[in-house]
Order: C-alpha cells, then structure tokens, then sequence
C-alpha cells in the first residue's frame, strides 16, 4: 500500500482490512451514524469527537427547537423521502425524535423552515463525520 | 424558541464549517483555516446574495 497526500491508495479490500487503534472500521462508522462524534471517540480523537457531537448535536437541537419539521418515511413523495434520507443521517437522534413526537407540527413560520433546514443538514453532516471516522479507522485518511 | 434570520445564518454557518474543517482536512492547523475560510465564504455568500435580492427588488 503506498501512501500520498495523507490518503492510502489500494484496492477496496485491502484497505478494509487495514485497522487502525484495534477498532472495528465498520464498528466505527456504525458508532459514529448512531452517535454524533461516537466513531472519533471510539479512535481516541477527543478533541474532534466533541466538536463534532456539539455541532451535530446542536444543529439538531435548534432544528427541533425552531419546530422543523421531521421527515417521516413517506415512499409516495419524492421531497419527502430525500428529507428523510437526510434526517436519518441522525442516527438515534432521529429516533428519539420520532420516539418523542418531535417535529410533527406543521411549519408556519420562515423560522421553522430554516429548524427544518438544521435538522436535515445535521443529518448530512453526521453521515460526513461517520464516514471520516471509517476512513480514520482503515488508515484512508492519514490522521 | 425565535432567532433572527442573521443568527440562524452565523449557527448554521458555525456548525457546518466546524465539521467541514474537520473531515476534510488532515492536520488541526489546515482544519482551522478550512473551516475559517468555510465560515467566511457561508456568511459572506448569504450577504452578498441578500444585498443581490435588495438590488434586484429596488
């Protein structure tokens, strides 16, 4: 395997293989999709853990606070399902909401729609950081 | 809870970046400047397109 640009460069299963700190890749990218920050933490990258949970975490939290609407799994609209696809990007957080009842209200306000925005981004960026996590973990991503 | 449009601009721009700078980057310095300059571009992006709209209403 040879390295360049801080990225390793072998066929798929080769880099599959390559662990990093003993953790699971795929046990980290799964940690990191259901816990914002999980799959940094589980890497011991305290600092990028937390700051990953707290932006995560926070765009969530002023999404449902601003009363953005959460996606349910609607198959018949397509708007519908790409907003869901990105809501699930959450991870637990998304079924806590569901769980609660979160962002079942209808959106009124401009205010809201943006809470929808945040919810649906934090989501985006959680599958981000999960997949940064996986690429840490297989040695992809130098450090 | 109610935030103005420009708060909920500088959050979302704050958080993105943040995540931004750390995913696409390799060493904590070029993090910092990444997400310094994502931040940056989002807030300075959203201005320049609102004062676009103004000029574009008047």
């Amino acid at each position: 395997m040879t390295k360049a640009q801080g990225y390793a460069v072998a066929g798929g299963k080769a880099v599959e293989e390559n662990t990093v700190g003993g953790v699971s890749p795929v046990l980290v990218l799964l940690a990191g999709w259901l816990v914002p920050g999980a799959g940094h933490l589980l890497l011991r990258k305290w600092w990028r853990a937390g700051l990953l949970a707290l932006s995560i975490v926070g765009m969530f939290a002023i999404g449902i606070a601003l009363k953005g609407k959460v996606y349910q799994m609607n198959f018949g609209e397509p708007l519908d399902m790409l907003g869901s696809a990105g809501d699930l990007g959450a991870g637990l957080l998304y079924g806590l909401a569901r769980f609660l009842g979160w962002g079942q209200d209808p959106v009124l306000v401009a205010v809201a729609d943006y809470g929808t925005k945040f919810i649906v981004v934090g989501g985006l960026l959680n599958i981000i950081a999960a997949v940064d996590a996986h690429s840490l973990a297989i040695g992809r991503k130098r450090s | 809870m109610t935030i103005s449009h420009f708060s909920a601009v500088v959050l979302f721009s704050l958080f993105t970046s943040i995540v931004f700078g750390i995913t696409q980057r390799s060493e904590p310095k070029k993090m910092a400047q990444f997400g310094a300059l994502c931040f940056v571009l989002f807030v300075g992006g959203t201005i320049a397109a609102s004062w676009l709209m103004w000029f574009i209403k008047h």
